[in-house]
């Protein structure tokens, strides 16, 4: 793309991520409002519920009493705000919840996705370099086992082999408890405790990457290129490495952005099998007290940081192809 | 017909997915016949291993047989899978149609619309809609069909796109026909074969959506569910594997199953497609 096009590219994006988080705001409003009861007492969450005296104070912080419009107005503006409501429960706002708990996430979903991507490109090529031998079959059927298995059971059954039969890997948490380890000994332990729920996290989108990669460089080695090439007398490995991998990544990269929030939505389970401390699992603890501001926060933050990624996509992808048209 | 099950019958693999799924729909039928009692009642001590006490799969934490579960987990899962597949279907179709016939505008908006749905983490909201409206078997196929929709729409949307300038719709146009007429009897039936193939898929991750809602402790309280017997063999997977590890397999194999008919139905219904795959 013409550099001297970017910034005019980034604003575009920029005000269309700006929209797509300003109707979350305003869908997370229209959920508090349609819950069955009173609005208030779902700010509140089930512990705060009871407590009056604090019921009357969100009325007045958030205008209960007044119209429908001015209590959205006041409801947009705090969230712009970055004020995300309080837990009752945790006896603490929302937004520093979710801060304290972002690092281990980011890093489960981020080492979970490099597997996935790795992974999923690798094998897919190879079973579209196999295309109809053994190879190719047992790669599509590895692919079907993990489209169809629950990611929670995928879990479950890496701890009962590796952690309960083997002995190998631990269960449960980021850290051993009391270890009271430093330097690449701490490094190393959470390394230990990352590899199950990573594993299980990526298993499923390796599954999806590989599908994908098949798919498309079996397409795109059928385009005139690609006979072009083979006449020109290129080895067969190189074409399918610089002329046909290269344009089949393209789709694999746009599908990886528009996922990023499915392997979001999946750290939940992964985090709930694993009690791994990030905010996947401050959701289910948030679940299983109903505090709903803690709720709505997580889905607020994690739906933000999906359309950040996609941006960051966006913008990737405009680098890497310059046939791509930077519209809309 | 003949000539769509010979394509469909080709496909070996969703011959085999077809009759997995058949058996699972006899279970879910024959469940009040194969397991009188309900599935939360103690059958046996607590803790047994399979095959002990007449128990092929098994004993829970409360002496509950876990073949019962599946069983009748069977019929809740199918359950959930069609039913909210057919509200899924009623959003999409609607919703893609409308843009797709229309175009302009009302397109612009729909798919920006759609484009929304789909961004954002659609697990984390359909656990924030079972939990608000408090977790039943409507709220959970609500909540399902709200998140599985844009697929479809999109699907339908580009088909109506190509098939609303031919002939035979400017000929029903011609004859003065109304918009709704047109949109139901001359281009739905003519898009059908890409939906019947989503949908089948639909069905198949409606399931696991359903079983991951359960898992987290969102199923109806009052129905036994696959994710909820895999939900409550998660704290004790040491002492009673089985308690886990059967009711995933029911899970596995039912999405499996679907899947493939899924590939099957997609091989008949797109007969130069299937040639060009193989």
């Amino acid at each position: 793309m013409d550099p001297s096009r970017l910034p005019a590219f980034l604003l575009r994006r920029g005000i269309k991520a700006a929209i797509v988080i300003l109707a979350i705001i305003v869908s997370n409003f229209f959920l508090i409002h349609a819950a069955p009861g009173d609005p208030a007492s779902v700010m509140a969450g089930q512990s705060g519920a009871a407590d009056e005296r604090y019921l009357a104070q969100l009325r007045t912080q958030f205008g209960l009493d007044k119209p429908l419009l001015e209590q959205l107005w006041i409801y947009v503006r705090g969230m712009l705000a970055l004020d995300l409501g309080y837990s009752h429960r945790q006896q603490m706002g929302v937004a520093a919840l979710i801060w304290q708990r972002l690092p281990p996430t980011l890093l489960l979903t981020g080492v979970a996705f490099a597997l996935a991507i790795s992974g999923g490109v690798t094998l897919g090529a190879l079973a579209a370099r196999r295309v109809g031998t053994w190879a190719d079959s047992v790669i599509t059927v590895i692919a079907l086992t993990f489209y169809a298995t629950p990611i929670f059971w995928v879990g479950l059954m890496l701890v009962l082999l590796f952690s309960v039969v083997l002995g190998w890997l631990p269960s449960f948490g980021m850290n051993s408890v009391g270890a009271d380890l430093h330097g690449i000994a701490a490094v190393l332990d959470v390394g230990r405790h990352l590899i199950l729920p990573a594993l299980t996290l990526g298993l499923f989108y390796v599954a999806v990457y590989a599908r994908l990669t098949r798919a498309t460089m079996l397409e795109v080695a059928d385009q005139d290129f690609v006979k072009t090439a083979r006449a020109k007398g290129v080895p067969e490995g190189r074409i399918l490495r610089r002329h046909v991998l290269r344009n089949a990544l393209l789709p694999v990269i746009t599908l990886a952005g528009i996922q990023a929030g499915q392997l979001i939505g999946g750290s939940i389970l992964v985090e709930t099998v694993f009690a791994w401390p990030g905010i996947g699992r401050l959701a289910f603890e948030a679940l299983l007290a109903r505090d709903y501001p803690v709720l709505l926060g997580v889905f607020f933050c994690t739906s933000a940081m999906v359309v950040i990624f996609n941006l960051f996509t966006d913008l990737l992808y405009a680098m890497v192809d310059p046939r791509v048209e930077v519209q809309g | 017909m003949t000539e769509f099950w010979i394509r469909f019958a080709r496909n070996r693999g969703a011959v085999v997915g077809l009759v997995i799924l058949v058996l699972v729909a006899a279970m879910a039928v024959l469940a009040p016949v194969l397991f009188p009692r309900s599935p939360w009642d103690m059958a046996g001590a607590p803790f047994m291993p399979p095959g002990e006490m007449g128990m092929l799969l098994g004993s829970d934490s409360l002496g509950r047989d876990v073949a019962a579960g599946i069983a009748h987990g069977a019929r809740i899962s199918l359950m959930v899978g069609a039913v909210s597949t057919v509200a899924s279907l009623g959003i999409g179709v609607s919703l893609g149609a409308i843009a797709g016939y229309a175009g302009g505008w009302v397109d612009d908006a729909l798919m920006r619309f759609t484009e929304f749905f789909q961004t954002i983490p659609s697990f984390i909201l359909a656990v924030l809609l079972v939990a608000i409206f408090s977790p039943s078997i409507t709220s959970i196929v609500g909540a399902i069909a709200i998140v599985s929709w844009p697929p479809v729409a999109r699907v339908v949307r580009a088909e109506f796109l190509s098939l609303r300038g031919r002939e035979f719709v400017q000929a029903a146009e011609c004859l003065g026909k109304s918009r709704l007429a047109i949109i139901i009897g001359d281009i739905l039936p003519n898009a059908l074969s890409p939906i019947v193939v989503l949908a089948s898929l639909m069905v198949a991750s409606a399931i696991l959506l359903e079983s991951a809602l359960s898992f987290l402790g969102l199923g109806d309280p009052n129905l036994m569910t696959w994710g909820f017997l895999i939900g409550s063999g998660r704290s004790v997977i040491r002492l009673a594997w089985w308690m886990s590890v059967f009711p995933g397999v029911a899970i596995f194999l039912t999405v499996l199953a679907l899947n493939l008919v899924g590939e099957g139905l997609s091989d008949a219904l797109n007969p130069r497609l299937a040639r060009g795959r193989a």
